[in-house]
């Protein structure tokens, strides 16, 4: 169970252009790309760049959040202020790259949160402690918990690659 | 229980008799793609094999495919030299399938890929690039993943932990009438399903509307399948894609066409009259906030601009050139043309639309990606309005977001960019 502040409340389809502008995608170092999160949103990523908003904090959003382009500075760039998202439903390209970069997600299909509430979320449930409203969390497939579980998709290739090698 | 076409391909590629929907499975990859970002996939690769002490050699060099497009020329030294990285890595591991900026074989890479003949029907395709969908047009089944999928597909030839996805089949009948094309039956499938409508699943499209369709309307619909979030489009082969093939593509050796069993598995079945269509447009800020033309006719446009993976083909840029021939692109307004690759911007040259439509005052830039996705070539200014072929027009796409895009088909484009507000082709240029 962790607790954590929602910093960025957004609505349904948020796209890939949303959170990581094309202008920056000749930037692609994990290192450089959180800089340009939210680019758009002056002044979240303001806040953003000034160290203002703690490691874990969440952004919750609505359903199909990551749709669009298949970028990974999207997800390298939000993983680099280790923020949480919490979404009623994700796009899969965004969804498979947070996993295999390891960026945390939280799927709940019925969440209603705003700005400024207080989460505490479960394996299971999410609690909205402002509101008292509690909620289910919808489990990601099986396949990708294991990539989750080995790091993410690096580690999980080199794992395979290795045990591929030494069966040659 | 037979199988959809996306089931189909991927049982062959993991060496099944079949496979269910939702079974996880690791097919074999025919073709990966990548264009600029394979700088960041080559990133990733070589950080796969840290600390294996294996030399890192991708499984496969002659089905690993890397196309410049999204910033060509570079519109800066961090590209230049990104490019510059990619090219050197090419020629290192014997990579062929490279299309560097050139005006011979250069171009988009959802052009390139299928002119060239290297996507077949039956294939399992993946590209860095969410637009990878395009390629289901010829059978394939064709979806998007991002970087670090691609460098492990790279390492290993297949792709880890793919779901297989169940199918929406869209049927199409009727004709579409005279100034009403693809893009308007995908617009109004797009507005219909929602951004999110078919996340997760397969369109598959069917119906007379579909088989009268050449494959370069199918590319567009395709290609923008995942503006409804789907996995990827796919339209079973047939003989115009054996036709496309053969002539247009140059593919000599066997080809294998792959269709869906009769008692395949659809979750819905959506239909749509191909004849009833109206020309339509997808207003700001969103793909599937989509009206028909006539709802915003009137509305003045800043920018038009032609081309792009959706709509950069020969027969766009020929409805364009018939379009504006012997008129002027309005006053106040630009009008760009961005042909889809350089075999197509040399046939539009071959064919006269080049100079119709610079004699009309459009700009004719090199095949590319224009500024579809807000780096440069035609940025718009605050408060500024584009009409585009383009697939995008979240805010802030073309590289503003005090400025608006709408989305069109090639012809609603160019009559527009005769009056200078959104036209209805139909009206004979009259806005």
């Amino acid at each position: 169970m962790s607790r954590a502040r929602v910093v960025l409340a957004l609505d349904d389809d948020v796209s890939t252009d949303q959170i990581y502008p094309g202008r920056y995608m000749a930037t692609v170092l994990p290192t450089e790309t959180p800089q340009f999160a939210f680019a758009d949103q002056t002044d979240f990523n303001a806040l953003l760049r000034s160290g203002g908003v703690p490691a874990g904090s969440v952004v919750v959003a609505g359903k199909n959040f990551g749709c669009g382009s298949s970028r990974e500075q999207a997800v390298s760039a939000l993983k680099g202020h280790e923020l949480v998202i919490v979404a009623k439903s994700f796009a899969r390209i965004f969804l498979q790259n947070a996993i295999n970069l390891g960026l945390k997600l939280v799927e709940v299909p019925d969440l209603v949160a705003a700005e400024g509430d207080d989460l505490a979320i479960g394996l299971t449930e999410l609690t909205n402690l402002t509101s008292g409203r509690r909620f289910a969390v919808r489990p990601l497939p099986a396949a990708r918990q294991a990539i989750m579980e080995a790091g993410g998709l690096i580690p999980y290739t080199r794992k395979r690659l290795v045990g591929r090698g030494a069966a040659v | 229980m037979g199988m959809t076409v996306v089931q189909k391909v991927l049982a062959r590629a993991t060496g099944r008799r079949m496979v269910g929907i939702g079974d996880v499975v690791e097919p074999a990859v025919d073709l990966a793609m990548s264009h600029e970002n394979a700088a960041l996939v080559i990133n990733q690769f070589l950080e796969v094999y840290r600390g294996t002490g294996l030399e890192p050699k991708p499984w496969d060099p002659s089905k690993i495919a890397i196309i410049f497009d999204h910033r060509v020329p570079a519109e800066s030294p961090k590209t230049a030299t990104n490019q510059k990285k990619v090219r050197e890595f090419v020629a290192a591991q014997g990579i062929t399938k490279f299309h560097d900026i050139r005006g011979d074989v250069g171009g988009i890479c959802h052009q390139v890929l299928p002119e060239n003949g290297y996507v077949r029907p039956g294939h399992v395709v993946v590209g860095t690039d969410s637009h990878t969908t395009s390629h289901g047009a010829l059978g394939a089944f064709a979806f998007g993943i991002g970087a670090t999928e691609m460098a492990s597909v790279w390492a290993l030839g297949y792709a880890m932990n793919v779901e297989v996805p169940g199918t929406i089949k869209i049927e199409v009948t009727g004709s579409l009438p005279d100034f009403v094309s693809p893009k308007d039956l995908i617009l109004q499938l797009v507005g219909k399903l929602g951004a999110g409508g078919a996340a997760f699943h397969v369109l598959e499209f069917h119906g007379e509307a579909i088989r009268a369709m050449p494959t370069s309307g199918r590319l567009t619909l395709c290609n923008m399948s995942v503006e409804a979030g789907a996995t990827s489009g796919i339209v079973p082969a047939d003989e115009e894609t054996l036709r496309y093939l053969r002539e247009e593509a140059g593919v000599t050796d066997d080809v294998e066409m792959m269709v869906p069993e009769p008692d395949a598995p659809y979750e819905r079945v959506v239909q749509l009259d191909a004849s009833r269509l109206e020309p339509q447009v997808a207003c700001p800020h969103t793909v599937d906030n989509v009206r028909p033309v006539t709802s915003v006719a009137g509305t003045r446009v800043h920018q038009v601009v032609i081309g792009s993976c959706t709509n950069g083909r020969l027969d766009d840029i020929a409805i364009a050139a018939r379009i504006l021939k012997g008129k002027k692109v309005a006053s106040g307004t630009r009008m760009i043309v961005f042909p889809a690759s350089g075999r197509i911007y040399r046939q539009a040259v071959a064919a006269g639309y080049v100079s119709d439509l610079m004699q009309a005052g459009a700009v004719v830039m090199n095949a590319g990606c224009g500024p579809c996705l807000g780096v440069h070539q035609g940025a718009l200014g605050d408060g500024e309005v584009a009409l585009s072929t383009t697939n995008r027009n979240f805010k802030g796409r073309m590289g503003n977001p005090a400025s608006e895009v709408y989305l069109c088909s090639p012809a609603v484009a160019a009559a527009s960019a005769v009056t200078g507000v959104i036209t209805d082709p139909r009206n004979g240029g009259a806005a």
